[in-house]
């Protein structure tokens, strides 16, 4: 296997090359971020070819308006909040999760929105609100949650809406024009469920390959080579290096349940602001199991931190070090941004697989700048 | 200039301050040595050598939190022997006596103590060691949810023996010294994560939890010039080496195709996205040897039950600054940091 990577490695300098100029492609997603780090493939990337990472994080687009509001129902007596392990340390207005949980509140890790439920049904007393994090990837285990609860009428749950659909905000970023890119590598489990012909709108209205691409490395080179291939031939199509696994239509059972369950609707994303149809919403018929509606919440106004670039970061505007507040302010045991949380998110992965030990110090691997 | 307005500073203890990374570092260098500063105190090494008539004496405690109390390949009596024992042996001590310190919450079932405390007999066994001390006290159980309670705590302190000759530390690791492990790495953390509520998942892992005290004999016998030896429970391998690293002022190049690692150990780490060099084992330990008695240790290692796995991993360079580095499966090199925290496993 190494060698054949080996060999994709040349491949791909021998091509970048070719091309000449400096290409900027964006891994969207960030397990791919932390893969390629992971890995070691950044250290072997041509030097003309740079990755910017996208906004594909769940933990680090989650505004922190949903946060605030996660950390009001965990603070109300007798709520239990049920939240996926890497959005305890996520910062809001007031503090994080975490913290919240030190002071006593009821705050549960839980692996699936199935356990919140099983966690609802065996405290009957208590209303269980589930945050409800992540793109298509965890939507549909959502979504069959909400059926589930409304069969069998577990009327303490509730979801904290915040899941967010990937394609929209690689539109809007397309549309904002402000980061040069020549294509994006997209994420192989995402496009499991949505299918590699989601993409297509990206190909037809900005001419921008997408190569949908797996977290192996060999997957991972195999993705950049046809990006840069498609580059170097002036071509923009999907492309789909991960065939067995992704299909051109995804997971129809799934989309069903998305479908049947939400409604798309505008959501904010962190630092990214309203992103017009790009988040998921309960239906009518599911409503009664919304969380904000439950509770009688209105979402509040995000407040950036002065010193944050999350944004920018999360847009491919700014590499991580370009932060003030990289690995001085702003580390994995102080995060003032969602960035710096996520073991998927750009900050840490830069934070950890990417930096000198040391207060402040780092070091960008050749062929990196 | 606006003042630079900091991240959430701590107030309170979280979660993360008992993860063995950098966090709990900072509470132990911040709030627990400076009050209580003296020399010995201040080396944190795993255990104190203390100077005894006719030798010195090795003295270390530990506490046992883990949830669920049973795991697959082990379980938290099994656990507080191992823990104390390998704390005490990777001095170069053979340990001797053991103490028990059972808290336990009202509501646990008996059969559950007992079958606890038939494991630590067990171990105790195992590692040639006694219990002979210890003390018990009830507490009321825990408020809130159904599955809040956590059943017993385990506190054991240990005494060793030191051995006559042996000169084990960090001040002695030089350049060129190979780098070894007694076996496959991360499977204490995966196997309890596996059974971990909120987290559960099919596997066939389990724990690597046992006293090495009879493998470090066996090395130690050899008499190869072994220059450091660490057990790598939380933080992992990765928490050792930037141990050795921090305290040699010298770089450790780690070779991850070297790695001993199990095929489900790595998927279970890829679906959890935890980096398996930050993940806790429970019996196994972390090696610095002069790289030309590598091979004898390793034969060493071999012929014990609890070393068939050993491999050479990496060496200590003179590359500066001082860093871990990690060659990659694919040929490519990354930094290896101290985990900060407990490591939580990602959402997608």
């Amino acid at each position: 296997m190494t060698d054949r990577v080996a060999q994709l490695v040349d491949e791909l300098h021998g091509l970048c090359r070719d091309v000449g100029r400096r290409i900027q492609v964006m891994e969207v997603c960030g397990t791919h971020t932390v893969a390629i780090f992971r890995t070691g493939i950044r250290s072997l990337l041509p030097a003309n070819l740079r990755l910017v990472s996208g906004p594909g994080c769940p933990v680090c687009v989650t505004a922190q308006r949903h946060i605030d509001a996660a950390l009001e129902l965990a603070g109300r007596p007798g709520v239990i909040l049920a939240t996926y392990g890497d959005m305890l340390r996520v910062p809001g207005r007031s503090g994080s999760l975490e913290r919240l949980r030190a002071t006593g509140a009821q705050v549960q890790v839980v692996n699936s929105a199935r356990t919140a439920l099983d966690l609802a049904r065996a405290n009957p007393q208590s209303p269980v609100v589930f945050l409800g994090v992540g793109f298509e990837t965890t939507a549909p285990a959502t979504a069959a949650t909400v059926l589930e609860a409304d069969r069998d009428g577990v009327e303490n749950f509730s979801v904290l809406m915040c899941h967010k659909l990937v394609v929209p905000a690689m539109q809007a970023l397309l549309d904002a024009g402000d980061v040069p890119l020549d294509g994006f590598l997209a994420p192989g489990h995402v496009s499991v469920i949505i299918g590699a012909q989601a993409y297509q709108p990206i190909v037809a209205k900005h001419r921008r390959p997408v190569v949908v691409a797996g977290f192996e490395p060999e997957q991972i080179m195999r993705g950049l080579l046809a990006l840069v291939r498609q580059v170097a031939e002036g071509r923009a199509a999907v492309e789909n290096v991960y065939p067995g696994v992704v299909t051109a239509d995804g997971n129809r059972v799934a989309l069903e349940l998305l479908r049947r369950v939400f409604v798309v609707a505008d959501a904010p994303w962190r630092e990214l602001g309203v992103i017009p149809q790009s988040g998921l919403e309960l239906a009518a018929v599911y409503r009664r199991f919304d969380a904000l509606q439950r509770f009688e919440l209105a979402l509040g106004e995000d407040e950036g931190h002065p010193l944050c670039r999350c944004g920018e970061v999360i847009t491919g505007k700014a590499e991580p070090s370009e932060c003030p507040a990289f690995a001085t302010a702003c580390d994995p045991l102080n995060p003032i941004g969602p960035c710096m949380v996520s073991s998927e998110g750009t900050c840490a992965a830069w934070y950890k697989y990417n930096r000198v030990q040391g207060p402040g110090a780092q070091r960008v691997p050749e062929g990196q700048r | 200039m606006t003042a630079v307005k900091p991240g959430l500073g701590h107030d309170r203890i979280v979660i993360a301050h008992g993860g063995g990374g950098e966090l709990m570092g900072r509470l132990i260098r911040e709030h627990l040595l400076p009050p209580l500063r003296n020399e010995r105190l201040a080396a944190l090494t795993d255990s104190a050598v203390l100077p005894w008539p006719d030798g010195e004496l090795v003295f270390t405690t530990d506490s046992y939190v883990v949830t669920p109390l049973e795991f697959p390949g082990g379980d938290i009596g099994r656990l507080a022997v191992a823990g104390t024992v390998n704390d005490l042996a990777v001095m170069g001590a053979e340990p001797v006596a053991l103490s028990l310190g059972l808290i336990l919450e009202e509501g646990l079932p008996l059969a559950v103590l007992d079958r606890i405390v038939a494991s630590i007999a067990g171990a105790a066994r195992e590692a040639g060691v006694e219990v002979v001390t210890g003390d018990t006290k009830v507490i009321e159980r825990g408020a809130g949810t159904a599955d809040s309670s956590r059943g017993l705590f385990i506190n054991t302190a240990g005494v060793g023996r030191m051995r006559r000759g042996v000169q084990l530390g960090l001040r002695r690791v030089a350049v060129g010294d190979a780098i070894l492990v007694n076996g496959p790495i991360a499977e204490h953390g995966l196997a309890v994560m596996s059974v971990r509520s909120g987290i559960e998942f099919e596997s066939t892992l389990r724990s690597d939890v046992a006293p090495l005290n009879g493998l470090i004999r066996d090395i130690l016998a050899t008499g190869a010039d072994v220059k450091f030896l660490r057990d790598a429970t939380r933080g992992g391998i990765a928490g050792v080496l930037a141990d050795i690293c921090e305290a040699s002022q010298r770089s450790v190049e780690i070779v991850e195709a070297q790695v001993p690692l199990s095929t489900t150990a790595r998927h279970a780490a890829e679906m959890l996205g935890l980096d398996p060099l930050t993940v806790a084992n429970e019996g196994k330990c972390i090696m610095v040897v002069a790289a030309g008695d590598a091979e004898r240790v390793l034969a060493a290692c071999r012929g014990n039950p609890l070393g068939r796995g050993a491999a050479s991993i990496g060496r200590i360079t003179d590359a500066a600054p001082p860093l871990v580095e990690l060659i990659t499966r694919v040929g490519g090199r990354r930094v290896v940091q101290r985990p900060y925290g407990e490591e939580l496993p990602r959402i997608c």
